[in-house]
């Protein structure tokens, strides 16, 4: 840890200690923007910051700063390319028919295939996505997650929560579309 | 769904981000709560199908010698006329030497300015403050959190004239604090928080087995206090005093805490 305790002006410790998080760096972008060329050049673009910004880091976890950076290059795109998906909300009335029994809800999560959970992660309003991805596939502790989106922990924990529960409604509503245009067929 | 005052206990239980002692609480109350238990079980259900089903998007190949391409080498820097250690967060004249990048840098300064003012609009309406409902969630998360291993107290003692010192040249301002052993709320110590985008100081005091955190901001503050409330099994309430706002919660009952309320604003 004290090896890495400052940036330096060293271009190779920049890439000894940033570059390894390259694929943390691109999963960000490319769940956040949905789209694989886009994150390919918001990768890119949040590397040429983070060397700029090198000078500045202060040490500490090498990939949250970086993921910190990814995170508001994406956002940044977003803003300007797409200013929909900002806005863009969940319908939280939409709800499944009340006849889901739990045991029927489990089999059906268990059963979703991985297209389906796919899309429905990409329907999440971003903020909550941003939040899964880091909490379930990067596997950040809330403390990180705070530091990266630059939220209170509070913050972090109620996105999670909210986040899970609008994936799983999100999940049985395209289940129940699924069955009933398959029984349509 | 878990009971609404469980809920975010059950999601913070299940990240593994609850202290001991409210995990076995919750654990407890599990035992006899089907909902709860249920959604935790979901929870896991679901945590399952996240980390089997590939969704992990790893960079394509090719990205790495893209990004090595591009990073300036470090001749180019050598030869630089600025040091590189002292750039700003936003730096226009230290870009690497290409002429694209230096127009992309005014989109991104543009771009970062435009988001700025879209999403402080957007996310706080009201520029006096955030609506005290979320204030209120807020101080509730923070006091769960200090809860936790390690994050209770950042200056321990019992002795008040510690603590006060303490939070010199931390926070800009002096909050006031009392031993209430004698009154039946012995002080533990203090720690800062961060609340509604600025420094509090937080006094922390214990009421039997219980923990009280009470937050202390000054006055003329544009973050507002709290409305008192009940959530999360969790009593809040706020007052003002001697030119600050005072915000205490706690799991104790609400009647210990006016008594506290009272006892500080003697």
């Amino acid at each position: 840890m004290a090896e890495e305790a400052r940036g330096t002006d060293d271009p190779g410790r920049f890439e000894q200690v940033v570059l390894p998080h390259l694929n943390a760096a691109y999963n960000l972008a490319r769940w956040l923007v949905r789209n694989r060329h886009d994150a390919e050049d918001i990768v890119q673009e949040a590397y040429l910051r983070a060397f700029k910004f090198w000078g500045g880091y202060q040490g500490g976890d090498a990939r949250a700063w970086l993921l910190k950076i990814v995170r508001n290059t994406s956002y940044s795109f977003l803003e300007r390319k797409r200013p929909a998906d900002q806005g863009e909300e969940f319908d939280e009335k939409i709800h499944v028919s009340e006849s889901a029994e739990p045991d029927a809800e489990a089999a059906l999560l268990q059963s979703s295939e991985n297209q389906m959970l796919r899309d429905a992660l990409e329907r999440l309003p971003v903020n909550f996505r941003e939040a899964l991805i880091l909490r379930e596939l990067e596997g950040l502790s809330y403390k990180e997650i705070a530091e990266v989106m630059e939220v209170p922990i509070g913050t972090v924990m109620s996105s999670l929560a909210r986040g899970r529960a609008q994936l799983r409604e999100l999940l049985l509503v395209m289940r129940d579309q699924e069955m009933r245009s398959g029984l349509r067929r | 769904m878990a009971c609404a005052d469980k809920t975010l206990l059950v999601h913070a239980y299940f990240d593994g981000e609850l202290d001991l002692v409210r995990s076995l609480e919750l654990e407890e109350h599990m035992k006899t709560c089907e909902s709860c238990a249920q959604e935790l079980r979901s929870q896991e259900t679901l945590r399952g199908s996240l980390r089997t089903s590939n969704l992990y998007e790893p960079a394509p190949q090719g990205l790495e010698g893209r990004v090595r391409a591009s990073l300036p080498r470090a001749k180019s820097i050598a030869t630089m006329d600025r040091p590189q250690s002292n750039v700003p967060a936003i730096s226009l004249d230290s870009s690497p030497p290409r002429p694209r990048s230096r127009a992309l840098e005014w989109v991104a300064v543009a771009a970062a300015i435009l988001i700025a003012v879209v999403l402080t609009l957007r996310l706080f309406p009201d520029l006096t403050g955030r609506p005290q409902a979320v204030l209120a969630q807020e101080v509730i998360a923070s006091h769960i959190r200090s809860l936790q291993p390690g994050h209770l107290l950042d200056v321990e003692s019992t002795d008040q004239h510690t603590v006060k010192p303490w939070f010199n040249g931390r926070v800009d301002f002096s909050p006031p604090v009392r031993d209430l052993a004698e009154q039946g709320f012995p002080l533990m110590g203090g720690r800062l928080d961060y609340l509604d985008r600025r420094n509090v100081s937080t006094l922390v005091y214990q009421r039997r087995k219980h923990i009280i955190s009470v937050f202390v901001w000054p006055l003329d503050s544009a973050t507002k206090p709290p409305a008192s409330a009940f959530a999360e099994g969790y009593n809040v309430i706020s007052w003002q005093h001697a030119g600050m706002n005072f915000c205490a919660v706690s799991d104790v009952n609400a009647d210990d805490l006016r008594q506290l309320s009272q006892l500080l604003q003697q």
